[in-house]
């Protein structure tokens, strides 16, 4: 599904990525952990093609196609999404309206025609269920005044109703208290399925007690220096990150 | 990957005025210039009354007098007001009973603004009149409302036919002397329109006004009166357009409304003059005096507007709460783009017990553009518990352009409340990213960005108008995102 062979980057003249290269199978969930400031951001915004985020060599293959000939709208369309670490509000715009806006673009992309009113509500309902997600949300302006759990509650929730091929978390436990935690990671293994894949971007192990994955990678300075099963993630969480820098200069 | 916000500011550029065509129609003009002369011909073309031909040259002796103001917050060449013309008809004008007569030129008009069909304004529930240049074109359901009582004419017929109520009424909320322009609209108004709704009548349909400049070097004046006697209501629609042109046009409109006890008027604006082109050349000034008295107690009165056209927009609808009880409400989206100005806002005047007021207030500004909020709260000695609150956001696409806000507040009386918010933000990259990651592509985010912003503006719109009101929300900032 997504292939990305040993790209690099530079934000300004900063060297950010150094040589990533990652590949995600159908019905695979991935993990990258790694501490601040080694590019894990930089990787999710790369791969969904935030302005200024470019490569300046490698390849990113995603169902086939190259993703760096891209805008972020086409990618999206292809079945690419972020939840954000940060999302933002936008005054208002309900999440009604969004999500609207979103799937019918989506569809408009792909020669369909716009989804039928009672379809679309029908569809908000099943999500929302979901995600526990209280129908008050729906109408109100998107992300704004809502608390950290609400809002990435509302990622997850976006997530199941575009129904991605690929979906990328950036850091989505940060800032969430063990319910909400618990909440969004069953959400994520609802949507789990054999077509679609997930990358997970986190600090912590914490989220990885909830959603199992299949593969764990260690990003450091740019890329990954160390994968394996989901006993990596505890066997960090034990050694810490000092672990990997020490085996890396070993 | 080019930055955003430049691609923003090139696309801007791009500007596209759909309602720039000329009505090929015979016409009557006035000589070119200003004079007492002028005056008298204006007056006697419309066989009005002595008293209306005395009370303009007073206005016009006393705009002789005065200077042009210069404190607004907008940049323009001198006007030359010898180098204008003051009147012009279509030269067609016999009274027309029903729309065959219409002109088919003027119907053609109708067609390319989409107004055309008074049936589909039927099944809308409007009443229409039609002003292009100076004379009203054409006004419709007249009879249905007669039936309740409910004049609706243009302001020249309400001269001759409802003599004493225009007496009454014209000048008593915007005296000529008021300000430059209104002495001069007072001076040489042609036409516009007139409503007078009786005690406890309740107008059944929007009335609605069409206000089209077609001639050149001609400036439009327009005067508006609006009556609504005790606990009656009354919704009124204003929508204007102009043709493309490199000159400059004068667009000068006194409105005036009038709420006696417990009566409502709502009065709403879409004003799509002519904006100019990309490089700032051409379009309408539009110089107005919007103002309406809350007299009677527990009266309310409501102004919405939706500014996106006009080179430069200089206008402050305004509220004179002398009634106890009253409301004043001011709601506001002001879009400029390239080259536009504007310097828009309200004026609150609390004179009676327990008055309230509330403003918001919207500025959009893209490409070269600057928009500017100006807003005076005045709570006087007699206005025991009045309240306000004021509202006034700002959103700035691209770096190019300019959003100020100057509040005034008066305050005489020590139980006044008055609140205050203010934001300004710039359409972010952020905001634009997640909606990209959505799937929706930067034209249709910025659509979904602005309405958003605008919501609270366009929900007091009536329902048709709001439809019209994005629409030209998205004309007017079309490309302005790459």
């Amino acid at each position: 599904m997504l292939e990305v062979k040993n790209i690099h980057s530079q934000i300004e003249d900063k060297q950010i990525l150094k040589g990533l290269s990652l590949t995600i199978n159908k019905g695979e969930v991935h993990a990258i952990m790694g501490p601040n400031g080694t590019g894990k951001s930089t990787f999710a915004s790369t791969l969904t093609g935030k302005d200024g985020y470019d490569i300046t060599s490698g390849e990113i293959l995603f169902e086939g196609n190259d993703l760096m000939e891209l805008d972020p709208a086409e990618r999206a369309h292809l079945g690419l999404f972020l939840a954000f670490q940060y999302p933002v509000e936008i005054s208002g715009v309900s999440t009604t309206n969004f999500m609207k806006a979103a799937i019918n673009e989506k569809r408009k992309a792909n020669g369909l025609p716009p989804m039928e009113a009672k379809e679309f509500l029908a569809l908000m309902k099943e999500k929302s269920e979901l995600v526990e997600l209280n129908k008050e949300f729906l109408t109100r302006s998107i992300n704004e005044g809502f608390s950290g759990g609400e809002k990435k509650r509302n990622e997850i929730f976006q997530m199941a109703m575009l129904d991605p091929k690929l979906c990328i978390l950036d850091e989505t436990d940060s800032g969430l208290d063990i319910d909400a935690l618990r909440i969004v990671a069953n959400g994520v293994n609802k949507l789990r399925s054999a077509d679609n894949a997930f990358l997970i971007i986190t600090h912590y192990q914490r989220l990885l007690d909830y959603i199992v994955p299949d593969f764990v990678h260690i990003m450091y300075d740019g890329r990954i220096v160390k994968t394996g099963d989901k006993n990596l993630a505890l066997e960090l969480e034990e050694k810490g990150y000092d672990w990997i820098k020490e085996s890396i200069k070993g | 990957m080019e930055n955003t916000n430049d691609l923003l500011i090139e696309k801007a550029t791009e500007l596209d005025y759909k309602y720039g065509f000329v009505t090929d129609i015979e016409q009557e003009f006035a000589n070119k210039g200003l004079s007492e002369e002028i005056v008298r011909f204006i007056s006697a073309k419309k066989e009005e009354p002595e008293w209306m031909l005395e009370w303009r040259l007073t206005a016009f002796r006393q705009w002789q007098r005065m200077e042009e103001p210069k404190w607004v917050n907008v940049t323009y060449p001198q006007i030359d007001f010898q180098d204008l013309i003051y009147y012009a008809a279509p030269k067609k004008k016999a009274k027309l009973n029903s729309l065959d007569e219409v002109d088919p030129e003027i119907r053609k008009t109708w067609d390319k603004l989409g107004i055309s069909n008074m049936e589909q304004n039927k099944l809308a529930n409007v009443a229409m009149d039609f002003v292009m240049d100076s004379e009203s074109v054409f006004t419709s359901f007249k009879d249905e409302l007669e039936k309740k009582g409910i004049i609706f004419c243009s302001i020249s017929e309400a001269i001759k036919n409802y003599s004493e109520l225009v007496k009454k009424y014209i000048g008593s909320v915007v005296p000529p002397r008021d300000n430059y322009y209104s002495a001069l609209n007072s001076a040489v108004f042609s036409d516009g329109s007139f409503v007078y709704i009786p005690k406890g009548v309740r107008c059944p349909m929007e009335l609605s006004t069409y206000f089209r400049i077609n001639a050149e070097n001609t400036g439009q004046f327009e005067r508006t009166l609006i009556i609504a006697d005790d606990d009656s209501f009354v919704s009124y629609l204003e929508g204007c357009t102009a043709p493309q042109r490199d000159e400059n046009q004068l667009h000068a409109a006194v409105v005036e409304l009038v709420a006696h006890d417990r009566a409502e008027i709502k009065y709403s604006t879409v004003q799509n003059w002519y904006p100019g082109d990309a490089e700032g050349k051409g379009g309408i000034y539009n110089f107005v005096t919007k103002r309406g008295i809350c007299q009677g107690v527990k009266s309310k009165i409501s102004w919405t507007q939706v500014e996106t056209g006009s080179a430069i927009t200089w206008k402050y609808p305004s509220c004179i709460l002398k009634g106890d009880d009253s409301i004043g409400e001011f709601y506001s989206v002001a879009v400029t783009n390239n080259h536009q100005q504007a310097d828009t806002g309200t004026k609150m005047i609390h004179i009676g017990k327990n008055t309230r007021s509330r403003i918001v207030s919207k500025g959009i500004s893209a490409g070269k553009s600057q928009n500017s909020y100006r807003g005076l709260v005045q709570i006087n000695k007699t206005a025991d518990n009045a309240y306000n609150f004021s509202q006034c956001d700002s959103m700035l696409m691209g770096g190019d352009c300019g959003a100020h806000t100057f509040p005034y507040i008066e305050i005489k009386n020590n139980t006044g409340k008055v609140e205050h918010e203010a934001t300004t933000s710039k359409i972010g990259e952020e905001q634009l990213f997640y909606c990209n990651q959505r799937g929706i592509g930067d034209e249709e985010a910025i659509h979904l960005i602005v309405n958003g912003f605008c919501k609270e503006v366009f929900k007091e719109l009536p329902m048709e108008f709001a439809v019209e009101a994005q629409k030209l929300l998205e004309i007017t900032l079309e490309n302005s995102v790459g």
